[in-house]
């Protein structure tokens, strides 16, 4: 039972920060139907200007988050500006394929300036571990899974109950629809990636800290798993992402529990391709009929 | 109907021969640098890859980013047949030089492996549209790569040593003969049917074409010849590892194709030589290939989204159309 909790809980701090990736993803698919390939790669961004924020600036944590989540918001801005506005009126493929072309970009260009080299994360939290009937957990976890659920708390109330979020719901509800309502639908779109990319730099910076170690390529993988996170609670649905996260973390935990680590990226996969099989629109989606 | 010995395939079937010829003349009398017979080779094997990748992605336009994965399986497929059951098989083979009979087999097994990995992926994940299609592959080259990594027999982390059993003419033939199987296969009524997916899904299904069949066909098709080209591949690099085909390699192939022309096969082998060169000639600086690959991708989409040819083909239609009118008496 405690090997049990144990395992949740350490599925709970991964899930936690799969599912903060996962909500960018979700609120970008939702309002301009674009799998941001370099959504990642925005988590790495983060997670070095935590790092610089850290070690060359002396912040603490907090602050270290706070312009972390600063800067990847005015990047993803950019970023949507410059690559993915112009082609709003493209086939999605083509936005798609620029979005890997910025992912390289990210990830190339981004080794290019900070070097290929593993960096040590500055450990912000007293190592200390804590046993609380037989299960351990770090002052890190607890500070993980709650910066998590504060962020996503925060976003259900941008999305719920301000102007903005109003704007975002409209135009992923009916994008036309939306314009002719007087909505600015780029400012709109503008803040979607503003969101979506603050959200990733928080998960990068939480990452660092958690796994001690970053590089430029350290945003695929985790931008990958947040997509499956994404995928598997139905693509655009807020609260589906945070499911979808939560659920592959823990999963993802027990299947290293069983002993088969090496396996667990591929399961994280296996379930994607599972659930866009059985269930394209994910376990929160509704089936939309396809019309002529 | 075009008749299969024209003026113009003469002068294309000497154009070929003329230029293998040169090559195998350089290479055979030692004047060829080392470091540009590998990149011939590259170039063959790309070839390959953005071609057989262009008939899913530009002719039938579904989007597959997970080509690497078929190269990986038909790598370490024809693997097991020229490194790993070598000594078994070589004894049954009456030749004085079983090597040639050896990669054969191991081409022809590979390629057949990955095709059947397509077939079976594809199956399923071929009702899917756009970018989740995407996402789909996507997951089963990782998934493949995963595998082998896993797999003690074919050397986990570690790869696979093999012999260098593959030289210019194996690679120069069998890329001339995947692109020309590929070309007329788009030239074909299936061909059309493909196309015809890609201009309209549901139009083509009204018009009675099975659009599931001919999804599946096309990427089983691609999932081959990328096969074919990755175990051309993995029999002269000497050794082979599953992260060599990660999804990095799926982008650099994407590339190609985009970059060439998506619906081109011209294009595509323009993009697969370009591609190759720029990062032969970047290979000092290679922090510098994925930016410039990167740069390029995105400038592209952005101001030339059907890529360098769109969707033409060369052609020697321009030596007049004389050849044409006889065709047609």
């Amino acid at each position: 039972m405690q090997v049990f909790i144990q395992q949740v809980i350490n599925g709970l701090s991964v899930g936690s920060i799969y599912a903060l990736i996962a909500l960018g993803y979700t609120m970008v698919y939702g309002i301009v139907k674009l799998i941001n390939f370099a959504h990642g790669d925005v988590l790495m961004v983060g997670a070095y200007v935590g790092f610089f924020a850290t070690t060359n600036l002396g912040m603490s944590f907090l602050p270290a988050l706070i312009l972390s989540m600063v800067v990847c918001a005015l990047l993803g801005v950019l970023i949507e500006r410059i690559a993915y506005k112009p082609l709003r009126s493209h086939p999605r493929i083509t936005a798609l394929i620029t979005a890997i072309g910025v992912s390289l970009f990210l990830e190339y260009g981004g080794m290019l300036v900070v070097g290929p080299q593993i960096q040590t994360y500055p450990s912000v939290f007293p190592d200390t571990i804590y046993n609380l009937g037989g299960v351990t957990f770090k002052i890190g976890d607890i500070a993980m899974i709650s910066t998590a659920v504060i962020l996503m708390v925060l976003l259900q109330f941008i999305v719920h109950y301000t102007k903005t979020g109003k704007a975002m719901r409209a135009v992923s509800f009916d994008y036309q629809a939306a314009m002719l309502m007087g909505i600015n639908v780029n400012n709109t779109i503008s803040a979607t990636f503003a969101i979506g990319s603050a959200l990733a730099a928080a998960a990068g910076v939480l990452i660092g800290v958690y796994y001690n170690s970053i590089d430029p390529l350290m945003g695929i993988i985790p931008g990958l798993k947040a997509f499956v996170a994404a995928v598997l609670g139905g693509i655009g649905i807020i609260p589906g992402a945070m499911v979808g996260g939560l659920f592959l973390g823990i999963v993802e935990s027990f299947v290293s529990w069983a002993g088969y680590s090496t396996w667990r990226d591929a399961v994280a996969f296996a379930i994607l391709i599972i659930v866009l099989i059985v269930k394209p629109a994910g376990l929160f989606g509704k089936n939309i009929r396809e019309k002529v | 109907m075009q008749k299969l010995f024209s003026f113009k395939n003469g002068i294309i079937l000497v154009a070929v021969l003329a230029f293998y010829a040169v090559i195998q003349f350089t290479i055979s009398q030692d004047i060829m640098p080392p470091f540009v017979t590998l990149n011939l080779m590259l170039i063959c094997v790309y070839v390959i890859m953005a071609v057989s990748l262009n008939l899913i992605n530009g002719f039938t336009g579904q989007f597959s980013i997970g080509h690497a994965g078929f190269m990986s399986v038909g790598a370490f497929m024809s693997a097991i047949i020229t490194a790993k059951l070598a000594p078994k098989i070589i004894p049954y083979i009456p030749l004085h030089d079983p090597k040639p009979v050896l990669l054969l087999l191991g081409l022809i097994f590979g390629a057949l492996v990955a095709g059947i990995a397509g077939f079976l992926i594809g199956l399923p994940t071929l009702r899917l549209r756009g970018d989740y299609l995407a996402i789909a592959t996507l997951g089963f080259g990782e998934i493949v790569r995963i595998v082998f990594l896993n797999s003690d027999y074919l050397g986990s982390a570690a790869g696979l040593t093999l012999p260098r059993i593959a030289t210019w003419p194996w690679f120069f033939f069998v890329t001339v003969i995947s692109v020309a199987l590929i070309h007329n296969f788009v030239r074909s009524t299936h061909g059309r049917a493909c196309i015809s997916v890609r201009e309209n899904e549901i139009a083509a299904e009204a018009m009675g074409v099975n659009t599931t069949r001919y999804k599946v066909l096309a990427f089983s098709i691609g999932a081959f010849f990328a096969g074919a080209a990755g175990a051309l591949y993995a029999n002269y690099m000497y050794i082979i590892q599953p992260s060599t085909f990660g999804f990095l390699k799926s982008f650099d192939i994407l590339v190609m194709v985009v970059l060439g022309g998506m619906g081109s096969i011209t294009g595509s082998v323009v993009g697969a030589v370009v591609m190759t060169s720029i990062s032969a000639l970047l290979a000092d600086y290679p922090q510098w290939r994925l930016v410039i690959t990167a740069i390029l991708l995105v400038a592209m989409m952005l101001f030339r989204p059907k890529g360098l040819l769109g969707n033409k083909e060369f052609s020697l239609n321009f030596l007049g159309r004389k050849d044409g009118r006889n065709g047609d008496a």
